[in-house]
């Protein structure tokens, strides 16, 4: 579905990812594991062409993506919710979930999208017309993914959707992804610095140090390797 | 009583002459943070549009109905096709620039742009043709409230409701507001932010235009500096309501516009300026984000 070849993007003269290979397959949940600034959510937006690819191959169902504009690759199905989930501050709840259909013109569908959004979270649907701004932070989160899924997304890159949540918010967003992945068969790419919550429910998993990957296998595997679980499960 | 009225009319003239040439700055300054200096050169690049098609049209005997349209139109489109080249020629490749390189650059355009008309023109004030005549229904008030007046307050109000409609529902309006609060965000929802920059380009010099063929045909004459005047005015003007609001910039723009009236009226026409900018300066000590702006309080 989605591949990388070999990329490399940075910032300035430094790069921040070096040689990334990975590859995400029709359905499944992967996950990104690493520390702070390891190039996670580099990765990601060199994905959505946000940041430049300076060399390498960005592949998705096949097609090289890595020169095409931020736009053209969200109209082919890529769609992110960024760190820091990035509401719209001064839309209401209902003009961010528009926005996320703004490619979209089949107006009877996203209706029905509209109100499977606000099936899954139906707190959105109280706070419709809110400002996106003054919804609480697990609120904001539910309302960047929503944002995300009203593009019916083939793909959905999700950064750290557990930053900054309570426990039982961040158990909530979790099992929401996972039901988005089995009913809508939603590819999720997931970058998280939780690792623990990431491996329980994704299928296979990469982990990034200094902008490389250097350790990767099925979320079983990586969750026993006695490394991980030093670095990042605090075992 | 008469007096006041008429000096509050005046006012609200100017303030709409304001708003119009000050809705082109806060629409720019809220997308991409830039002070468009050559704004005030859009202004008067249309005046100079609207002037020579009408004097054109008239030498051929046109009615006044149809130069006043084709005067218009020519006018909008000149001036946003100007509007939409120097945001490619001088703002865009300093995209990624320290902030201060593209506000040189603008000031750099503007400076260009005069003296380009100056050369082109010609230095002298040009006589405008009359283009908005005194309407007979006009005759009680007349010396209160003229028809060019009523003529520029209502083509103001009929366009400030055409840009909120267009703002408020329409998708490039929805875009535009995306873009002006997160452009990040705009970009991975699909949003062409170029696209939308250059939008609003264009929509902020066609309401210029708007002002500067109303402006023109009121006072009579134009030359290649009154987009310099015109534009520090719109863009007090701006800064007093809250620079990157629209609302504010409306709301500055009349307040500026019947300060200086009033200033003018009351007590001389030396201190409209004076009164003007005291003005600004008071409203920034007590509300530094100005009257409708958000106080930035920038999250880390």
């Amino acid at each position: 579905m989605l591949k990388l070849d070999k990329v490399q993007s940075g910032y300035g003269n430094k790069l921040a990812i070096k040689n990334v290979s990975l590859e995400i397959g029709k359905s499944e949940i992967i996950t990104l594991i690493g520390a702070n600034g390891a190039g996670k959510s580099t990765t990601l937006m060199t994905i959505c062409g946000v940041n430049p690819c300076r060399s390498g191959r960005i592949l998705f169902q096949g097609k090289e993506i890595q020169k095409m504009e931020p736009d053209q690759i969200v109209r082919l199905g890529l769609c992110q919710v960024p760190e820091g989930r990035h509401i719209f501050p001064q839309l209401t709840v209902k003009e961010n979930l528009d926005m996320g259909a703004f490619l979209r013109n089949d107006k009877e569908n996203i209706k029905k999208d509209l109100e499977y959004v606000y099936a899954l979270f139906p707190i959105l649907a109280e706070r419709r017309n809110q400002e996106g701004g003054n919804l609480s932070g697990g609120e904001q989160q539910m309302l960047a993914m929503s944002r995300a899924l009203m593009a019916r997304p083939q793909v959905l890159l999700l950064d750290e959707p557990s930053m900054g949540l309570a426990p039982l918010v961040i158990k909530q967003i979790f099992e929401i992804i996972k039901q988005i992945n089995k009913e809508s068969n939603t590819t999720i790419f997931l970058v998280e610095q939780n690792a623990n919550q990431a491996l329980h429910i994704a299928d296979r998993g990469y982990v990034m140090e200094n902008g490389e990957i250097t350790l990767t296998g099925s979320a079983k595997e990586l969750l026993a390797n006695q490394d991980i679980q030093k670095a990042y499960l605090g075992i | 009583m008469d007096y006041f009225i008429e000096l509050f009319f005046s006012g609200l003239t100017r303030g709409s002459i304001y708003a119009l040439i000050a809705l082109g700055y806060t629409m720019v300054y809220g997308i991409i943070g830039l002070i468009n200096f050559a704004h005030g050169e859009i202004y008067m690049i249309g005046a100079f549009t609207s002037f020579i098609v009408a004097t054109v049209l008239s030498i051929y005997g046109f009615p006044l109905l149809a130069i006043v349209i084709i005067a218009g139109i020519a006018a909008v489109v000149w001036s946003s096709s100007y509007g939409f080249t120097i945001e490619k020629i001088a703002y865009k490749p300093l995209r990624h620039a320290p902030r201060l390189s593209p506000l040189i650059s603008a000031i750099g355009m503007s400076i260009f742009l005069q003296n380009y008309v100056l050369l082109a023109q010609t230095s002298d004030f040009l006589p405008f043709p009359t283009l908005i005549p005194d309407f007979p229904f006009m005759e009680p008030i007349a010396h209160i409230v003229g028809s060019t007046d009523l003529m520029i307050l209502v083509t103001t109000v009929v366009v400030m409701i055409a840009l909120t409609f267009v703002i408020k529902f329409t998708k490039i309006g929805k875009a535009m507001r995306a873009t002006a609060q997160d452009r990040t965000m705009a970009t991975l929802v699909g949003i062409n932010v170029n696209n939308v920059i250059s939008a609003t380009f264009i929509v902020g010099s066609a309401l210029a235009a708007v002002g500067g063929l109303l402006i023109a045909s009121h006072i009579g004459q134009i030359n290649f500096y009154i987009g310099f005047l015109a534009g520090i005015k719109a863009f007090t003007a701006a800064v007093l309501g809250g620079i990157g609001s629209i609302p504010g910039a409306v709301l500055g723009s009349l307040i500026l516009g019947l300060t200086e009236s009033f200033a003018t009226g009351y007590v001389s026409s030396d201190y409209e300026d004076v009164f003007a900018f005291m003005l600004l300066v008071l409203i920034l000590i007590f509300k530094p984000s100005g009257l409708l702006g958000k106080a930035t309080n920038q999250k880390v």
